[in-house]
């Protein structure tokens, strides 16, 4: 197939797919030790080759505006078109070196969207330098970190994470210079008290929780497990990646929290952008202000500056952040307003704990309460055709369903665990429900259907351990 | 039901060890090479090295796995198994016929932590 | 209801029957009553009408300049059919590519984006991306200290101070000592490096062009770390080696750096594009997504996520890095920038911005209020001393419409009177003449 080569298998020599303006200024050449002495290999294309290779290349891609990603504890939601249109404008792309007083605007961006991101958790301060998810866990921990320090608290070095946390939780605190203990929970992933209870000590610099947790569970303990913490001298870690369907109902901060992340491109809509870039703003109270990174943006009577703090726990990124992802997010706030924030919520939890109810008798569903945004199947309730959760995955790819997050959490061993947004419509849930149980019909009729799909995409299953025995990772290995 | 070969000693962490002499031979047993599915990576220890008891000597890694190989005895290494490099497969076709390690030991008395088959056998269950 | 909520009462209240519920709130229920009652001030709900009023008067509060700073974020063409290749719904709104036989097209860019990469730095094996360059930069260190299990690392003092300030920040969190080496004349203190490196160092993190934007010698590294088997990490604005010797070419064992100079808009500082690229021997230490070719059940070739066991979903606490995501959409940007403008376009645009950056230096100079710091060979960055007030000479060049340079005095006390200026390829003769004149009459 001529559009399944790739761009350097397209090119020819003196294609040129640019133009550059003449000018009369005398070139300089650089000295001659410091050039290249080998050829650079690049593609040479045309435009139209170009535009032509990559739109083919887009076709082998699913996105959220062609159908349904029930992705849990990934959000993904409707990205609106404004969002992309305000971030395109060329007023707010300046130089993030240019004087403080010609960047008024973009200031006023940043600082409001921290504000309302506080108002909205119930914390008193946010950065928005984190690029994404993880590195905004990484600031919070190392919030920790100095905090404790600075009260020469300096034995507190063990940070909680209950197993049924996400992957990132136990890296982000190992690369933060701590040491990441498990606790088990009960069942449905909550804290079990008489075990955290037990871990808690003089060595406890905070615990991190998702709040509902990774199988959508709310932890109604949470006021008790704030208290316990903090009378143990920890601090409170909240993993803002499942905070959609508290909108507008219950804010982190109010539950004792005293740090958290929030993911712009989940929660605020912002894109996912096929795995990035994200944005991972980190909100504290009052009283870890001051160890927000640095620079941290400050409104001085009427003018928006920047501040060097040296309580901060130091600089993490170039710059201010993924200002083209944040000034989406305000969009989206400014969109959403007080009005409809609830809805959110409502709409999230209600869109899951529907589908959960409509296809239990399908599917196994180890935890029946009413859950959050999210729930997990453990596979089918049928498992005697020995159809697993990844056929299951695969056989949606047929119906053009992305499949719903799997294997994971890790507390079941066929776990299929399911977001949908409160974007989706009821008929777009309906059509999720009656392809679920269609595929659940063909486990039991004919599962070799199931175990050898997908049968309808560009490609079929790939053999991932001869990838990853022998990587070939760029073009010149397939020469 | 995975394998577990007689006249090898055995660890919790899923290790084997066979002693001649004054060396050992490790690798890993049938039952962890079937938990972690294809494997696609060998992460050898360098030779010469000299490691504690339950220290790590290297990682296995397959396509959604990974776990370190920690080792049962003290002592210093005194080859590897090259093979591995390039076909770390191996150790999911035969994992006691492929050892990944052999180790001069420091201290005998080590041994007799070690599980017989017997004792090994009830871990896996 | 609302644009992006679509559900009627009616489709609520059916829904709700199904769960067995009878009102939404009733969902909420194990929620404790007193986390329920809040106030939150935000603004109210905003009309397409309103959002473009609103940022209307946002943008009214900003000022666009012509420009002349660069120090690592550079102002760069970026043809047309970029925005629209990535603004294609299919890759702006994708997922992660989890799902290889849905997310071929992620995966095909990405793997071309890699290719790029590795051939621009001479080095075997690049990632997906990462943030930005200077955390890259930072864990670049986290693998040479993880690799060689010592716990220094050498920086050299001409490393961009923001840099500087992200590795010092990540170093400190995990007890890593960070030693800097002098620099002499704008350039790394060879002599100094030789005398601080030990066995106790992982290795040296060296720019080049540094933060002054002049070109380094890197030949000499190589030798002095094999004594010490120490590390060899190079940070460059990847652009730059369309024309200058790749850090592949000096034996580095890590080439780290922004990406952004490949066509991504300024962006007030984000996002960008951090790129990693490694040797073959150091490949299973390198963090974030890595995508490598494999074949499907027919045997067609196609693309897929690989090495996954590095990476913090499944190594948790163990991982080295705890890094999820990558630049992905950047990274496709990086990519059509490239194929675009091929590799004599990315030379051509680096060589006028080289050429217009002299050109602007040669007339500064020749300025009563402006001197020549640094005599060395330099790339799209230069230093230049000014007897002018740095306060007025910036109101001033901003009220006609220009950015200053980068006022080194920021970062360096030593450099109170100093700045960077860096003239692109947009910068057309006359805009560097006016920008002259305008100094002229200070």
């Amino acid at each position: 197939m001529y559009y399944d080569k790739l761009i350097f298998e397209i090119s020819t020599d003196n294609h040129v797919g640019y133009s550059l303006p003449q000018s009369n200024i005398k070139p300089h050449t650089l000295d001659n030790t410091f050039l290249r002495d080998d050829e650079l290999y690049l593609p040479e294309v045309s435009e139209v080759e170009a535009v032509r290779h990559y739109t083919n290349v887009s076709f082998k891609n699913f996105g959220i505006e062609k159908g349904f990603y029930p992705l849990g504890s990934c959000t993904m939601k409707y990205n609106p078109k404004i969002n992309q249109d305000i971030s395109n404008n060329p007023a707010f792309h300046l130089h993030p070196n240019q004087s403080l007083n010609t960047a008024q605007g973009n200031l006023e961006i940043y600082y409001e969207t921290q504000r309302i991101l506080s108002e909205l958790s119930g914390l008193d301060a946010f950065s928005l330098n984190p690029y994404a998810g993880a590195h905004g866990e990484l600031v919070g921990l190392m919030i920790i970190k100095k905090y404790h320090a600075d009260n020469k608290d300096t034995k507190r070095t063990k940070i909680i994470v209950p197993d049924s946390a996400h992957g990132t939780n136990p890296a982000s605190a190992s690369v933060a210079g701590f040491d990441a203990i498990e606790v088990k929970s009960n069942e449905d992933g909550t804290v079990k008290l008489k075990d955290l209870k037990a871990q808690l000590g003089d060595d406890t610099a905070g615990i991190m929780l998702t709040n509902p947790n990774t199988l959508g569970i709310f932890e109604k303990d949470i006021i008790e497990i704030a208290k316990l913490v903090h009378e143990a001298g920890g601090l409170l870690y909240y993993d803002g990646a499942n905070l959609n369907p508290l909108l507008g109902k219950v804010r982190p901060g109010d539950m004792g929290f005293d740090i958290m992340h929030i993911n712009l491109h989940k929660t605020f809509s912002t894109p996912h952008g096929g795995g990035g870039p994200g944005s991972g703003p980190v909100g504290v109270k009052a009283y870890l202000k001051d160890y927000l990174p640095n620079p941290q943006i400050v409104k001085e009577d009427d003018t928006y500056t920047l501040k060097t703090n040296d309580k901060a726990i130091g600089q993490i990124s170039h710059f201010y952040g993924n200002f083209g992802v944040y000034i989406k997010a305000y969009t989206y706030l400014l969109t959403i307003g007080k009005e409809h924030f609830k809805h959110i919520g409502q709409n999230s939890v209600l869109n899951a704990n529907y589908i959960k109810e409509s296809l239990k008798d399908n599917y196994k569903l180890p935890i029946k309460a009413i859950c959050k945004h999210e729930f997990v199947f453990d596979g089918l309730k049928d498992k005697s055709s020995g159809v697993t959760t990844l056929d299951i995955a695969k056989r949606l790819l047929d119906y053009d369903v992305h499949p719903p997050t799997i294997y994971f959490p890790l507390v079941f061993k066929e776990s299929l665990m399911i977001e949908p947004p409160e974007t989706e419509s009821k008929a777009a849930i309906d059509n999720f429900i009656s392809v679920m149980k269609q595929v659940a019909k063909e486990a039991k009729e004919n599962p070799d259907l199931v175990k050898n799909a997908p049968h309808t995409t560009i490609v079929k299953r790939l053999d991932e351990a001869s990838a990853a025995r022998n990587p070939r990772v760029k073009y010149r290995d397939l020469l | 039901m995975s394998k577990i070969k007689e006249g090898l000693l055995y660890t919790n962490s899923h290790e084997w060890v066979k002693v001649e002499d004054d060396f050992a031979f490790i690798g890993i047993t049938d039952y962890a090479q079937d938990s972690l599915g294809e494997i696609v990576f060998v992460e050898l220890p360098e030779v010469d090295m000299t490691v504690e008891q339950d220290e790590e000597l290297g990682a296995i890694e397959s396509v959604k796995a990974a776990s370190d190989i920690l080792s049962p005895l003290t002592g210093t290494v005194l080859e590897v198994n090259d093979d591995l490099e390039d076909s770390p497969e191996l150790l999911n076709e035969d994992p006691y016929e492929n050892w990944i390690l052999k180790l001069e030991l420091e201290d005998k008395n080590e041994l007799d932590e070690l599980l017989k088959p017997g004792e090994y056998e009830d871990i896996c269950e | 209801m609302f644009k992006y909520i679509p559900h009627t009462e009616a489709e609520i209240k059916e829904m709700l029957q199904v769960i067995g519920v009878k009102d939404i709130d009733d969902l909420f229920l194990e929620i404790p009553k007193k986390l329920k009652d809040f106030e939150f001030n935000v603004p109210h709900s905003h009309s397409e009408l309103e959002i473009y009023q609103r940022f209307n008067e946002l943008a009214n509060k900003n000022q666009q300049l012509i420009s002349f700073i660069g120090a690592g974020a550079y102002d760069h063409y970026t043809p047309s059919v970029i925005r629209h290749i990535i603004e294609r719904q299919e890759f702006l709104t994708a997922y992660t590519p989890y799902q290889p036989e849905i997310s071929q097209g992620t995966l095909q860019y990405i793997f071309e984006y890699q290719s790029i990469i590795t051939e621009l730095t001479n080095m075997y094996v690049a990632n997906a991306s990462m943030y930005d360059g200077a955390t890259a930069t930072a864990e670049a260190m986290f693998m040479a200290t993880a690799k060689k299990k010592r716990q220094k690392i050498l920086v050299s003092s001409t490393l961009n101070p923001n840099i500087k300030k992200v590795i010092e920040t990540y170093a400190k969190y995990r007890d890593i000592q960070v030693d800097y080496i002098k620099e002499e004349n704008g350039q790394t203190s060879i002599k100094d490096f030789t005398t601080k490196n030990s066995k106790d160092h992982a290795g040296v993190i060296v720019q080049s062009p540094n933060f002054y934007g002049i070109i380094e010698d890197l030949t000499p590294y190589r030798s002095v770390l094999d004594e010490t088997k120490g590390l060899l990490i190079v940070n460059s604005d990847i652009s730059t080696n369309s024309l200058l010797k790749p850090a592949g070419d000096f034996g580095a064992d890590i080439a780290v750096g922004d990406a952004q100079a490949l066509g991504v808009p300024l962006s007030y500082g984000g996002p960008y594009i951090g790129y990693i690229a490694t040797t073959k021997k150091l490949m299973r230490k390198m963090p974030g997504r890595i995508c490598g070719v494999t074949e499907d059940t027919d045997n067609k070739r196609s693309f897929v996520l690989t090495l996954q066991a590095r990476e913090q979903h499944i190594r948790r606490e163990k991982a080295n890095s705890n890094i999820c995501s990558n630049q992905s959409l950047l990274a496709l940007l990086v990519t059509v920038y490239s194929a675009v403008m091929g590799k004599k376009g990315l030379k051509e645009a680096q060589q006028i911005s080289i050429n217009n950056t002299h050109y602007l230096y040669n007339k500064l100079i020749k300025l009563d209020t402006f001197e020549a710091v640094y005599d060395a060979e330099f790339f799209k960055d230069v230093v230049v001393k000014t007897t002018l007030d740095i306060v007025t000479l910036q109101q001033h060049l901003n009220k006609n419409g220009f950015t200053s340079g980068l006022h080194l005095g920021d970062y360096n006390k030593d450099q109170t009177q100093h700045l960077l200026f860096s003239a692109t390829e947009k910068r057309t003769q006359a805009e560097i003449d006016a920008f002259i004149d305008c100094l002229e009459v200070l």
